[in-house]
């Protein structure tokens, strides 16, 4: 099924949000999920199945300034 | 309030726009602005918001200007280095604009000084590194309620949004808690192209003025995402979390607090 992550489409397969992340190699700690424009909590991650359609974005941590 | 004749050829160009006119430029001249932080984003905010005629500038740093500091924030000069950040900072922008009052403050951002300071001013400017300060000038800004631009740069990326307290998403309604310590590389740890500095400090600055004139549409509830690399922007739509620990329907989060210094250890993963 297609999804759009961080506003590219992407084909993945049934999987849960975390799965999705652990595919990409990124640790849940290091980004904010948003599903569909809502924050996504983070111990909803496992449980959320990826539907046709989502869109996804993994927004990591931007911090400097200096 | 007037202006005199010398002030309306500097303005002229503002006066100009039906947007801002006379009465818009005496806004801007009321106005009362806190920069956080005189470095990459706070340098350039500073010197187009001093230049724009904004009243009132509040500069709070508590560092020196370094060597490495004069690739980005290019407010301070080779003469300044090892002179304090405010001071270098302050006589640019008299030299620049003597119509401007810039208070300074030679010390650091903690939850002892931050609210008192942020309800001294009409709109803060997030100019820091680090994240525990991010956090703080957001929790500052939401129980003063003052307007807050957040901007953020890192390596080839940057991120600027606009938060009005109460009204549209604030830093925690996104991330609710700074990263855990040595997770996310900072730039003196992973670097930063330059004049990333400049262009996300002078959308803060422009943000500031929209606010402060009430015009156009702010940069609230949208992260609005550069990539240096492919010079490309990227808008994400946000919203106010019901679950923020800071502003959502039941706050964890009931004063202000110092989150603790981030560890200097770098771990950079393949998607970092």
């Amino acid at each position: 099924m297609q999804v759009k992550i961080n506003g590219k489409p992407e084909e993945v397969q049934g999987t849960t949000v975390l799965d999705l992340l652990k595919a990409k190699n990124i640790d849940p700690q290091m980004v904010a999920v948003e599903l569909n424009s809502t924050m996504l909590e983070r111990d909803r991650l496992a449980t959320t199945l990826v539907k046709e359609g989502d869109q996804l974005e993994f927004l990591f941590y931007m911090g400097g300034g200096r | 309030m007037e202006f005199t004749e010398d002030q309306i050829t500097r303005y002229s160009r503002h006066i100009l726009l039906p947007e801002v006119g006379g009465k818009g430029q005496k806004k801007i001249a009321k106005a009362r602005i806190l920069i956080v932080g005189a470095g990459g984003l706070g340098s350039p905010a500073a010197l187009y918001l001093a230049a724009a005629g904004v009243g009132t500038i509040g500069l709070i740093d508590s560092d020196v200007v370094d060597l490495s500091n004069l690739q980005r924030q290019v407010i301070h000069q080779t003469p300044d280095l090892g002179r304090p950040k405010v001071i270098s900072a302050k006589e640019k922008i008299q030299a620049l604009n003597p119509d401007v009052t810039v208070l300074t403050y030679q010390d650091r951002f903690t939850s002892k000084n931050a609210l008192e300071l942020v309800k001294a001013y009409d709109i803060v400017i997030d100019g820091v590194d680090n994240f525990p300060a991010k956090f703080l000038i957001n929790d500052a800004c939401v129980f003063a309620d003052k307007p807050l631009v957040h901007g953020g740069i890192l390596r080839f990326e940057g991120r600027v949004t606009t938060i009005v307290p109460r009204k549209s998403a604030c830093y925690r309604c996104i991330f609710k808690h700074p990263p855990p310590p040595g997770l996310i590389a900072s730039c003196q740890e992973a670097g930063v192209i330059g004049v990333l500095a400049g262009i996300i400090g002078t959308i803060q600055a422009t943000e500031a003025l929209k606010l402060i004139l009430g015009i156009g549409r702010p940069l609230t509830d949208r992260l609005l995402d550069f990539d240096g690399r492919r010079t490309a922007f990227r808008e994400i739509k946000t919203r106010r979390n019901p679950h923020c620990p800071l502003c959502g329907d039941r706050p964890t989060i009931t004063e202000l607090f110092d989150h603790d210094p981030e560890t200097c250890a770098v771990k950079v993963t393949s998607n970092a």
